[in-house]
């Protein structure tokens, strides 16, 4: 072993980066991340600016993106943000794309590029590849040229039926973005090629379809008493952009591709929204723990150690509830510290532990984290593998806010009898079950006034926030004739909670401004 | 090795599109806003860019989530004194706050604030106006003309022959053609230095040469000194000057019925007014003339911040524009702008003495000239008579301002752009 380190040189040192020396680096962390079994798409580093890494921060971290002024809001506010200092370290973007697009910022030290190499080319890669939900719902291959796709295809439309147009049927579009997605159906893969190909045959198809549902010939006259009809949709639809591109009666066909594209933009990124603890642990976990491996083997510099160690604190902070920058819960910390208590409980596990995780204490590490990297999201994972060590080491508590009660009280704390109630409760607050509101397609009027009503099923008595009405108009918008939203009652009826009314002579074709 | 690519020199400002969407979509708040800005500045400051704040709640993007009400359990980190079943008062979310319950994309209720560049602070600010009279001015350009030398021509009028170039040329030419005959009589004069040695055996020899040298002579002096061919003339060329340089006159009435509110007012109409000819002028003089019962020309503070009282004269004020117009600011190199602040006030006789000098003298010289009237009240003599002269010439405006708010739409509708 020692004849190895002293075979290999120290790495360069220094605050100042060049090509050669990142490739150095990348060498190393590329050998080391391969001896602990990580397994990545091929890696592509990208030098670029810090106007750049705004732009590709504004454009949700995509490298290509259609064009919307929340984009341009995005990359003023960043902009300041950077400027005044508040940002920098989070100044890495990687995208899950193969090969992987790793973004290095030019003003960086050599130690924070290396750093962003092991976090984002290795740490992130190999999740992205990894985990159930990433390679279910994404299509690292493809992804690049949908977004080229997508992003001509709207500038078409806006040449073709003005920016305005367009705009407004995005901005419609944003407020749906997060009932958007398919949870539990796998969409079929994405190809710029195919995707170009199918869209002429989709538009003709859709919009036979959309006719035939709308058809308005009589129909045939029976001589039974009206006999109850089924209702439209047969089942609750969760996805309402999906149902909106499909059977929103008035949309042009390149709304509809539009409504679509949107949708699966969203698609795209509803992993990410799941797993942000692990994702973002994991690479945490690996950019330490590969650089450290250098470290002993002698490759690093003190002064880079130093630097490192400066900035892995700083990131991994988690503030106390009453501290004045508390912000809730730190993916990064919490994330971290279950991956390293993970691996503790594999490699020195308790007495506890082996009564908490009988099957991984004692169990080979790596084997281990593979297995839950690649079959957990956050809620899951939480639920599964926080141990009572770290609910002490965090000092977690539990608060109930009741608001027909006139105090706040603890329902859990980090002693013997609130550990499993508070990984629960915990394991809840990332469920996005819990975190947004469960709100379905319940029927549509199909004979009558072509009206689609919603259902709210609010959880924890919680109802919507104001803004539901804003959003309820957008719907009215794509949907094109009056819209209603129920609020399901404890004793199981529904209420009408909010009405956007359109009326039959007054729907344009769908892009009149409700503003 | 890796593949590393540099992709800092590509595609620079990739966000241009997306930001001028923004600013299109946001124009009536960032609009506001510019407005607000420039008050507290000086007249000459206003032109820089700007920190712009607009609201939060305007510009957020809805969508649906669950609000605060009904029953929320969350977790904490940093339990320092709670048992489990401890009843705690209700603002805990004021030291917690965020969690689920923060507003969606964690922008709270806080303005946006964001930074407009120089020229987008400008355009936002005189999107629709245009100068008056622009079209005159442009034409009026190109009628006046500068000379300006430009290199030198190989024809021209003899005034203008460069004899510096030309003897040059010539010496040069003379060098050229005359160079070889040099050289080879040198060449005869070094033979012969030998050959003399010995006349007697080569005399026949120097004989030719003599003779040859004689003839170069000959060819070398028949080279003209100076030649058509070498003369030089110096080039000039007329350019369009334009007239880029506009002076402003600012006119207020100092009297005592002005108060701090009727002069803020005025300033904010007057920043507006050298905001709007810095845009169309390189270069731009402002020269306030204060007034009571006499005109006194003042630097921008006096202007604005001293107090004055008794009666009003108004037409003293323009005698002396007028005045320093004919001293300072030839209408042929000057586009001449006039501004008057008043609250209308003025003496009976005095108003159609205004009427007199505006008509006869002072809107001849000037490009445009608006009066504001800076009242509630009703309007007066001076008013009046103005009405009659705004009828007589197109390049005199005047409206009336109540209030600051209407400082804004009243420079418009004076400072419109006038349908082509």
């Amino acid at each position: 072993m020692s004849d190895i380190i002293l075979e290999r040189k120290k790495l360069p040192s220094g605050a100042e980066w060049s090509f050669e020396a990142i490739d150095a680096y990348h060498e190393e962390i590329a050998r080391v991340a391969a001896d602990y079994g990580l397994d990545t798409y091929r890696v592509q580093i990208e030098m670029i600016t810090s106007e750049q890494m705004m732009d590709a921060y504004a454009s949700v971290g995509m490298p290509v993106n259609y064009h919307h002024w929340t984009f341009g809001k995005q990359f003023l506010a960043t902009e300041r943000q950077y400027k005044r200092g508040q940002m920098g370290l989070a100044y890495e973007i990687v995208i899950n794309s193969d090969p992987c697009i790793a973004y290095l910022m030019e003003e960086n030290t050599l130690t924070m590029q290396a750093l962003v190499i092991a976090h984002a080319a290795y740490g992130h890669n190999a999740f992205f590849k990894g985990n159930y939900l990433f390679r279910t719902w994404t299509s690292p291959d493809a992804i690049v040229d949908y977004l080229i796709f997508a992003r001509n295809y709207i500038a078409q439309c806006e040449e073709r039926h003005g920016v305005e147009a367009v705009e407004e049927l995005l901005d419609s579009c944003h407020a749906l973005m997060n009932l958007g997605v398919d949870r539990y159906k796998r969409p079929p893969k994405l190809s710029m090629a195919k995707e170009r190909e199918r869209q002429q045959e989709r538009e003709a198809y859709l919009q036979s379809q959309v006719n035939e549902l709308w058809r308005t010939l009589p129909e045939q006259e029976t001589s039974e008493a009206p006999r109850e009809r089924p209702r439209f949709p047969p089942e609750p639809q969760e996805n309402l952009l999906y149902f909106i591109e499909k059977h929103a009666p008035l949309l042009e066909p390149w709304q509809r591709e539009i409504v679509r594209i949107v949708r699966k933009v969203a698609q795209y990124f509803f992993p990410q929204r799941q797993t942000q603890v692990m994702n973002e642990g994991w690479a945490s976990f690996w950019h330490y723990t590969l650089l450290n491996t250098l470290y002993d083997e002698g490759l690093l510099a003190d002064s880079f150690m130093m630097e490192f160690l400066h900035s892995h604190s700083s990131v991994l902070y988690q503030p106390n509830y009453n501290d004045p920058w508390y912000n809730g819960i730190n993916p990064y910390a919490l994330g971290f510290a279950m991956w390293q208590d993970i691996r503790r409980i594999c490699e020195q596990p308790t007495d506890e532990d082996r009564a908490w995780f009988p099957e991984i204490a004692g169990s080979d590490w790596r084997e281990t984290f593979d297995f839950a990297m690649r079959n957990f999201k956050d809620e899951s994972f939480i639920a599964q593998f926080l141990s009572p060590k770290l609910m002490r080491e965090f000092k977690f508590f539990a608060v109930v806010d009741d608001d027909e009660k006139s105090k706040l009280s603890v329902s859990a704390i980090h002693d013997e009898h609130g550990f499993r109630a508070l990984r629960e409760r915990l394991s809840n607050q990332y469920n996005l079950g819990c975190r947004e509101p469960n709100i379905q397609i319940w029927n549509v009027d199909v004979r009558g006034d072509r009206s689609l009503t919603l259902r709210y099923q609010p959880y924890n008595r919680r109802p919507l926030a104001d803004s539901a009405e804003e959003v309820m108009k957008h719907l009215a918008r794509l949907w094109g004739f009056t819209v209603r939203l129920e609020t399901v009652q404890p004793d199981g009826s529904a209420r009408v909670s909010y009405e956007c009314r359109r009326e039959k002579r007054h729907a344009g074709n769908g892009g009149s401004a409700q503003r | 090795m890796v593949r590393i690519i540099d992709r800092r020199f590509d595609s620079k400002k990739k966000s241009t599109v997306n930001r001028q969407r923004f600013m299109r979509r946001f124009k009536g708040q960032i609009r506001r806003a510019v407005s607000d800005a420039i008050e507290g500045r000086s007249i000459r400051d206003l032109d820089s860019g700007e920190q712009i704040s607009i609201p939060a709640k305007d510009l957020s993007e809805p969508s649906f989530h669950q609000g605060r009400e009904g029953v929320w359990e969350q977790v904490f980190s940093g339990n320092d004194r709670f048992a489990e079943g401890d009843a705690i008062d209700r603002p805990l979310s004021g030291e917690g706050g965020g969690g689920s319950k923060a507003s969606k994309d964690g922008e709270g209720e806080d303005d946006f604030v964001f930074a407009l560049s120089r020229e987008e602070f400008l355009d936002i600010f005189f999107e629709d106006l245009a100068l008056p009279n622009l079209v005159r001015t442009q034409l009026a350009k190109i009628t006046e003309f500068k000379s300006r030398r430009a290199g030198f021509t190989s024809d021209g009028v003899p005034t203008n022959i460069n004899v510096v170039r030309s003897l040059r040329g010539a010496l040069g030419r003379r060098m050229a053609l005359g160079g070889p005959l040099a050289a080879r009589v040198r060449e005869i004069n070094a033979e012969l230095e030998e050959l003399e040695q010995d006349e007697i055996a080569n005399a026949e020899r120097i004989k030719a040469l003599k003779e040859e040298r004689a003839n170069l002579r000959v060819r070398m002096e028949a080279i003209p000194f100076i030649d058509q061919f070498d003369l030089r003339y110096n080039n000039r060329v007329k350019e369009p000057q334009p007239v880029t340089q506009a002076v402003m006159f600012c006119l207020m009435d100092v009297s005592g019925s002005m108060d701090e509110h009727k002069k803020s007012t005025a300033k904010r109409f007057f920043m507006l007014l050298y905001l709007f000819l810095k845009r169309n002028y390189e270069h731009i003089e402002v020269v306030f003339v204060r007034h009571h019962t006499i005109a006194k020309e003042v630097d921008e503070n006096d202007f604005f911040y001293s107090r004055e009282s008794g009666g009003t004269v108004v037409s003293s004020a323009l005698h002396m524009m007028t005045d320093i117009i004919r001293e300072r600011y030839s209408p042929s190199q000057w586009n001449i702008y006039g501004a008057q602040a008043s609250d209308g006030d003025n003496w009976d006789n005095d108003s159609p003495l205004c009427y007199k000098i505006l008509d006869e003298e002072l809107l001849a010289l000037v490009r445009y000239f608006a009066y504001i009237e800076i009242t509630a009240g009703e309007p007066q003599n001076l008013w009046r008579q103005y009405e009659a002269l705004s009828e007589r010439h197109p390049n005199f405006a005047m409206q009336r301002i109540e209030s600051l708010e209407d400082i804004y739409p009243v420079f418009r509708e004076l400072f419109k752009k006038e349908p082509a």
